[in-house]
């Protein structure tokens, strides 16, 4: 099969429900390769669903979808090798030292030489001197960092990033994001979910709206944007938001 | 089953034996209320307890004891499996390509190690206590026999809760009752002054046949066709845990 020319993800008709509640009516998309793409919903629009059952986690009752064009239902095996999940909560082991989480997850994808890709991970999302300690001593920011760096292990070719920055304060999401755009850059495809309006904007190539189950828009910001009338040109004093404000007291370069 | 099993089993246990190593405490916790028990039963209660024989009353009751060990000690088997489901690490194992049912034999061959652990401690305490047999080898052997497989069977039931529960006092919750049974059998006093219901459920109930085994192995007395009761029991309970746990796994992950 020619994996290689395909989109990276290719959802068709996908749907789920829970008992009576049905959380997707019907979802199509595609992703390219080497882009990100994000998936805009408010809570309870379905993101985390759809997300779940694209990493074999869940079975859809309709529909198909294929990720690095092995179909999430009949080839679970191979969409597995392809992957790397972040879920809405950071998946770490309180327990370990940051160096053994990512260890740990080197040796279940059988990769040779576990302890170094540990050590490069680390230096990579600046973990180094954490490297020994154990999670429950981590920030958020520190404890995401090492959640995105776990799933970095063994160069997956797509990435599942859900609500990556839900709970962050301000500084770990930029760094967060920061992670995220390298990704891209590196020809990995993220698939990220996101409640924030901001951050789809900041770091997607197409953005989706999924709206009761289903996706009401889907396209580049520029082509969302015409959605809506024209632009028209005011002058409106720049005033610093409190984002800006709380960055520059702290002293990081937003 | 996937050709990583056992290797994948292997890390994942090196993982939660790791957890153990690291909070001793859910050892000392383990083996602290049997051992409570044992000081009170053997050095308050057991002067008035006629048990008919005459062989101390640590004796006596050593072999309840062991039980009521490992019935407290696989609460902390569905604590662990339940911090996984919520912790999402769960989510991120079977996301990855790693053998899917390696992270629940991990768990319960944990909770064997562990329940051994704490079985050798109280062992050790009771020896202090004047516990001595005169078993051979292959009484001793048996002895394990039975206590490992009752601990499996005890295992499979405490995955029930642990992949199912909403709460973590739910998933400790179920044990109370297991740690309950063995006052209503023949563990601290002989049944023949019970009432008669409590004396019918009493020595019809798993408890007594197989602490009944596990004295007459101790004492050196045969033990007829309760050993095979015993071991029927332990067989079949595991049997019917094994299959309850197993489809509450496979509603998990599908």
């Amino acid at each position: 099969m020619t994996t290689q020319q395909a989109p990276a993800i290719q959802v068709h008709g996908l749907e789920k429900s829970y008992k009576e509640l049905k959380v997707l009516r019907g979802v199509d998309f595609t992703v390219a390769r080497g882009s990100i793409f994000a998936l805009l919903g408010s809570n309870g629009a379905g993101k985390t669903t759809a997300v779940k059952i694209l990493s074999t986690l869940l079975k859809a009752d309709a529909g198909t979808a294929r990720v690095n064009g092995f179909d999430v239902a009949t080839q679970a095996a191979g969409v597995r090798e392809s992957i790397s999940l972040t879920g809405q909560f950071a998946a770490v082991d309180e327990i370990l030292s940051g160096r053994e989480n990512l260890v740990l997850v080197a040796r279940l994808r059988h990769l040779r030489n576990p302890g170094k890709i540990a050590d490069d991970l680390l230096a990579r999302f600046s973990l180094t001197d954490a490297g020994a300690r154990k999670v429950s001593t981590y920030s958020g920011g520190m404890r995401r960092r090492l959640d995105i760096a776990m799933s970095l292990i063994g160069n997956p070719p797509v990435i599942f990033l859900d609500e990556p920055t839900t709970g962050l304060d301000p500084q770990a999401r930029i760094e967060v994001w920061q992670a995220v755009k390298e990704l891209a850059e590196n020809g990995t495809t993220v698939l990220l979910t996101t409640q924030y309006l901001d951050e789809a904007e900041h770091l997607a190539d197409r953005i989706a709206i999924l709206h009761e189950g289903r996706i009401i828009v889907n396209g580049t910001l520029t082509e969302l944007k015409q959605l809506l009338p024209p632009a028209r040109v005011e002058y409106v004093e720049k005033q610093p938001t409190l984002e800006d404000v709380f960055l520059t007291l702290i002293g990081t370069k937003a | 089953m996937s050709k990583h099993f056992f290797g994948d089993t292997t890390v994942l246990l090196g993982r939660s034996l790791r957890h153990i190593t690291r909070s001793p405490d859910t050892i000392i916790t383990t083996a602290i209320m049997p051992i409570a028990m044992m000081l009170m039963f053997v050095y308050v209660f057991g002067g008035a307890i006629n048990t008919g024989s005459n062989s101390s009353y640590v004796n006596y009751m050593l072999p309840g004891i062991l039980l009521i060990t490992v019935a407290s000690g696989i609460a902390y088997t569905a604590y662990r499996l339940f911090m996984d489901m919520k912790g999402g690490i769960f989510e991120r194992f079977q996301s990855m390509p790693t053998a899917r049912s390696s992270v629940l034999w991990a768990h319960v061959l944990t909770s064997l190690v562990a329940n051994l652990v704490s079985l050798v401690v109280v062992m050790l305490v009771a020896l202090l206590m004047g516990f001595r047999s005169g078993a051979g080898v292959l009484a001793w052997l048996s002895v394990g026999g039975i206590l490992i497989l009752f601990t499996l069977a005890l295992t499979w039931i405490a995955v029930i809760p642990g992949l199912s529960a909403k709460t973590m006092e739910g998933a400790s919750a179920f044990s109370y009752p297991l740690i309950f049974l063995p006052f209503l059998s023949s563990a601290f006093v002989p049944t023949d002054t019970m009432p008669t219901v409590v004396r019918v459920f009493a020595e019809n109930q798993p408890v007594t046949s197989i602490v009944n085994a596990i004295r007459n192995l101790f004492a050196e007395q045969p033990v007829g066709n309760g050993i095979w009761i015993a071991l029927a029991w332990c067989i079949g309970i595991l049997i019917v845990s094994y299959v309850f746990a197993m489809n509450t796994y496979r509603r998990k992950i599908s």
